[in-house]
C-alpha cells in the first residue's frame, strides 16, 4: 500500500490546521439552527456539527470533535466546502463527497466541485477509514435536517 | 550487572521450560504471508491469535472423515462425532484442571459463557423455588470492575435493569492495578456475584486474586473469572484459583472462532436454571411441560459447533504439548523486552503496568497526540497489524482520559524481532504526523 495516498498532503495541512473549527453560535440571530453529534463506535471517535441558515444559504457550518486525521481533516474540509453556500449547491457537493467515499476507489472526483475533497480519494480504497472520512459529512447533514434543510431518514421532524 | 544466586534446592531459571519459537512459528503457516510488501508482523493475539497447522488439520479432518450430529445417533459416524466432540471436552477439563468433564460447557465465546450466567440468575429470579443464589432483586448486587471488557459489563448491567439489582465496581489505580483498598465496602452480605477479569484485555494486568476469592466467601457471594485472556497465556488451575465460574474463548488460544467455554462447579451448573431452550438441552418434553437435562448438556441447546470443539480439543493438545510453563515464560520475556523497547520511544506513554510482574504480554500506549487509528494505518502499511480503538473496554478509556489507545499485543510465536518492528515503525508514524 501506498502510504502517500491516503495520507496526502491536504489532509495532513487540514488535520495540522483545521479550518473553522469550534461551535459558533449564529451571527443572525434570525438564523435556523441545527445540530448533531455522531459517535463512530468502532474507534470511539466523537464529531459536533451546528449548521446556521436562513433556509437559502448556509450561513455557517461548524464543528467540534476528537478523532484521528481523517475525520479530523475531512470535519475541516466539510467546513471550507459548504459554509457560505447556497443549500441545493451545498446537497450537490455533499453527495458527490459520499459517491466518492462510497466508490471504493473507482470513482474519479471533480475538483470543481470538491475542492480540497478531492484529496480523500485515497481513502475510498481503505474501507476501514471511509467511516472516519464521512463521520462529519453525516453530522452535517443531520444538523441540516434540524436546521430545515435538506433531508436526513435520522431525524424525524 | 549483579547476578543473584538462587540457593540449591529452590528452583532455578533453567527448570522453566523453554520454548524453541523458530519450530512454534513454523506450525503457523499465515507467518509466512507478506502484507504491504512486508513480512507480516502479527502482534494482535490478544485479539484473535493464529492457528497452528495441527488446529487446521483437525478441522479439515473432521469435515472430511467423522462428519456426522453428536449425541443422538446410532450409526457410526454418529459415534465417532460424539467421542471426538466429548473427547475435547475431556481435554479441555484437564487443561484447566476442571474436576470433572461435566462441569465444561461449550458455548459460542467467553460473551455468550457470561450471559449463560446472567440469564440463569435472571431466570431464577422469576422462580421462587430457585436456588436463592441465584436470586437478585432490589437491594441485591452485583460487583464488577473498572477495568472489563465490555462482555462483562452489559450483560450486568441488563441483568441489574431486569432484576432491580446494583451494579459496583472496583476502580483501577493510576497505574493500571485493580484498586482492592475498598474491598469490604464494596463486597459485602449484599453482593450475590463478583465477575472479574483475570487479565484485562487493554491493560494487561493479571489481577492477584486471592483476596477478593477470601472475602467473597466471607460474604457468601459466587465468583466469576473472565479468562478470555489468561488461559491462553498462562497455566490456569480452576481448583487453585478457587473461582466458581470461569469463562474463556477458543479463538484466542489457537483455537476456531465459534467455540468457547463456561466452566462451573458441577454442583453450581446443576442448580441454574436453562438459558436457551431446544433439542439437546431436555429429558422430556411434553405437551404441557418439559423437564431438563443435566449440566453440560442443559447449557448446550440445539447442534452445537462440533468441528471447533474438536479443533478446540486439537488446540489444547497443541498448548499442552508446548508446556504453558514454557508458554507463559517467552511471554514474559518479550513482555520485559517490549516495555524496555518502548519506554525508549520519544513521547511513548504506556497505559497500564510498565513493570513485567502481574501482567501479560499486552501493552496499550499513546504515542504523543497521534491518533490510535493514523498509528495503525501507518505500522500497517509496514506489515505490522496492531489494534487501535477502545478495545471494547470504554470505561478503561475514559478512566485514562483518552478515546482510544493502540495496542500491541504477544503469544507463543511472536520473536523480539517483531518487537524491533514495531518500535521502527512507531518512528515512522512520528515522521508522518510530526
Amino acid at each position: 500500500m501506498q502510504l502517500d495516498q491516503l495520507y496526502q498532503e491536504i489532509i495532513l495541512d487540514h488535520y495540522k490546521r483545521p479550518q473553522g473549527r469550534g461551535l459558533r453560535d449564529a451571527a443572525d440571530p434570525a438564523d435556523r439552527v441545527g445540530e448533531a453529534h455522531h459517535v463512530n463506535p468502532t474507534c470511539g471517535d466523537e464529531l459536533t456539527v451546528r449548521v446556521a441558515t436562513d433556509g437559502e444559504v448556509l450561513h455557517d457550518v461548524s464543528y467540534d470533535g476528537m478523532g484521528c486525521s481523517i475525520s479530523q481533516a475531512s470535519a475541516s474540509v466539510l467546513h471550507e466546502l459548504l459554509r457560505g453556500r447556497a443549500v441545493d449547491e451545498a446537497f450537490g457537493v455533499h453527495g458527490a463527497f459520499v459517491e466518492l467515499l462510497s466508490g471504493r476507489g473507482q470513482v474519479t472526483p471533480d475538483e470543481d466541485v470538491l475542492g480540497d475533497g478531492v484529496a480523500f480519494a485515497g481513502v475510498a480504497r481503505y474501507p476501514a477509514r471511509v467511516k472516519c472520512a464521512l463521520l462529519s459529512w453525516m453530522a452535517f447533514k443531520d444538523a441540516a435536517a434540524r436546521a430545515g434543510v435538506g433531508v436526513s431518514p435520522e431525524v424525524k421532524a | 550487572m549483579t547476578t543473584i544466586t538462587i540457593p540449591e534446592g529452590m528452583p532455578q531459571y533453567g527448570d522453566v521450560p523453554r520454548l524453541d519459537v523458530a519450530r512454534v512459528r513454523a506450525d503457523f503457516p499465515i507467518l509466512d504471508r507478506e502484507v504491504n510488501g512486508h513480512r507480516l508482523v502479527y502482534l494482535d493475539s490478544a485479539n484473535t491469535s493464529h492457528k497452528p497447522r495441527q488446529v487446521l488439520d483437525a478441522l479439515t479432518e473432521h469435515y472430511a472423515r467423522h462428519n456426522a450430529n453428536v449425541s443422538r445417533s446410532v450409526h457410526t459416524l454418529g459415534t465417532e462425532a460424539t467421542e471426538a466432540y466429548e473427547g475435547a471436552r475431556a481435554k479441555i477439563a484437564a487443561f484447566v484442571n476442571a474436576p470433572s468433564v461435566d462441569e465444561v460447557v461449550f458455548t459460542k465465546n467467553s460473551t455468550e459463557a457470561i450471559n449463560i450466567v446472567a440469564y440463569a440468575f435472571s431466570n431464577a429470579s422469576l422462580r421462587p423455588d430457585a436456588d436463592p443464589r441465584f436470586r437478585l432483586g432490589p437491594g441485591d448486587e452485583i460487583v464488577i470492575s473498572e477495568m472489563e471488557h465490555h462482555s462483562n459489563i452489559v450483560p450486568w448491567q441488563l441483568l441489574c435493569e431486569r432484576t432491580g439489582a446494583t451494579l459496583r465496581w472496583f476502580p483501577v489505580t493510576d497505574n493500571g492495578r485493580l484498586d482492592e483498598s475498598g474491598l469490604d465496602d464494596l463486597v459485602t452480605e449484599r453482593t450475590k456475584i463478583v465477575s472479574l477479569v483475570h487479565m484485562s484485555n487493554i491493560l494487561g494486568t493479571v489481577n492477584a486474586t486471592s483476596r477478593i476469592t477470601a472475602r467473597v466467601r466471607e460474604v457468601g457471594a459466587l465468583l466469576l473469572l473472565d479468562c478470555s485472556q489468561s488461559v491462553p497465556h498462562l497455566p490456569i488451575d480452576v481448583v487453585d484459583l478457587d473461582a466458581d465460574f470461569i469463562v474463556f474463548t477458543g479463538h484466542k488460544m489457537c483455537g476456531p472462532t465459534g467455540i468457547g467455554v463456561l466452566w462451573g462447579r458441577g454442583e453450581l451448573l446443576a442448580a441454574m436454571p436453562p438459558v436457551l431452550g431446544g433439542g439437546s438441552m431436555i429429558e422430556t418434553v411434553g405437551m404441557t411441560g418439559s423437564t431438563f437435562a443435566a449440566p453440560p448438556a442443559r447449557f448446550e441447546a440445539g447442534t452445537p459447533p462440533i468441528a471447533e470443539a474438536v479443533a478446540l480439543g486439537a488446540a489444547v493438545d497443541y498448548l499442552t504439548g508446548l508446556d504453558m510453563r514454557a508458554v507463559q515464560w517467552h511471554e514474559k520475556e518479550l513482555t520485559a523486552y517490549a516495555l524496555d523497547a518502548l519506554a525508549a520511544v520519544p513521547g511513548l506513554r504506556i497505559f497500564g503496568p510498565t513493570v513485567p510482574v502481574g501482567r501479560g504480554g499486552t501493552i496499550s500506549f499513546a504515542l504523543g497526540d497521534v491518533h490510535p487509528h493514523d498509528v495503525g494505518q501507518v505500522l500497517d502499511s509496514l506489515g505490522v497489524q496492531v489494534r487501535v480503538g477502545h478495545h471494547c473496554a470504554k470505561p478503561v478509556c475514559t478512566r485514562f482520559g483518552v478515546p482510544a489507545m493502540t495496542r500491541a499485543s504477544f503469544y507463543l510465536y511472536t520473536t523480539t524481532e517483531e518487537i524491533d518492528a514495531l518500535v521502527g515503525g512507531l518512528e515512522q508514524v512520528r515522521k508522518v504526523f510530526d
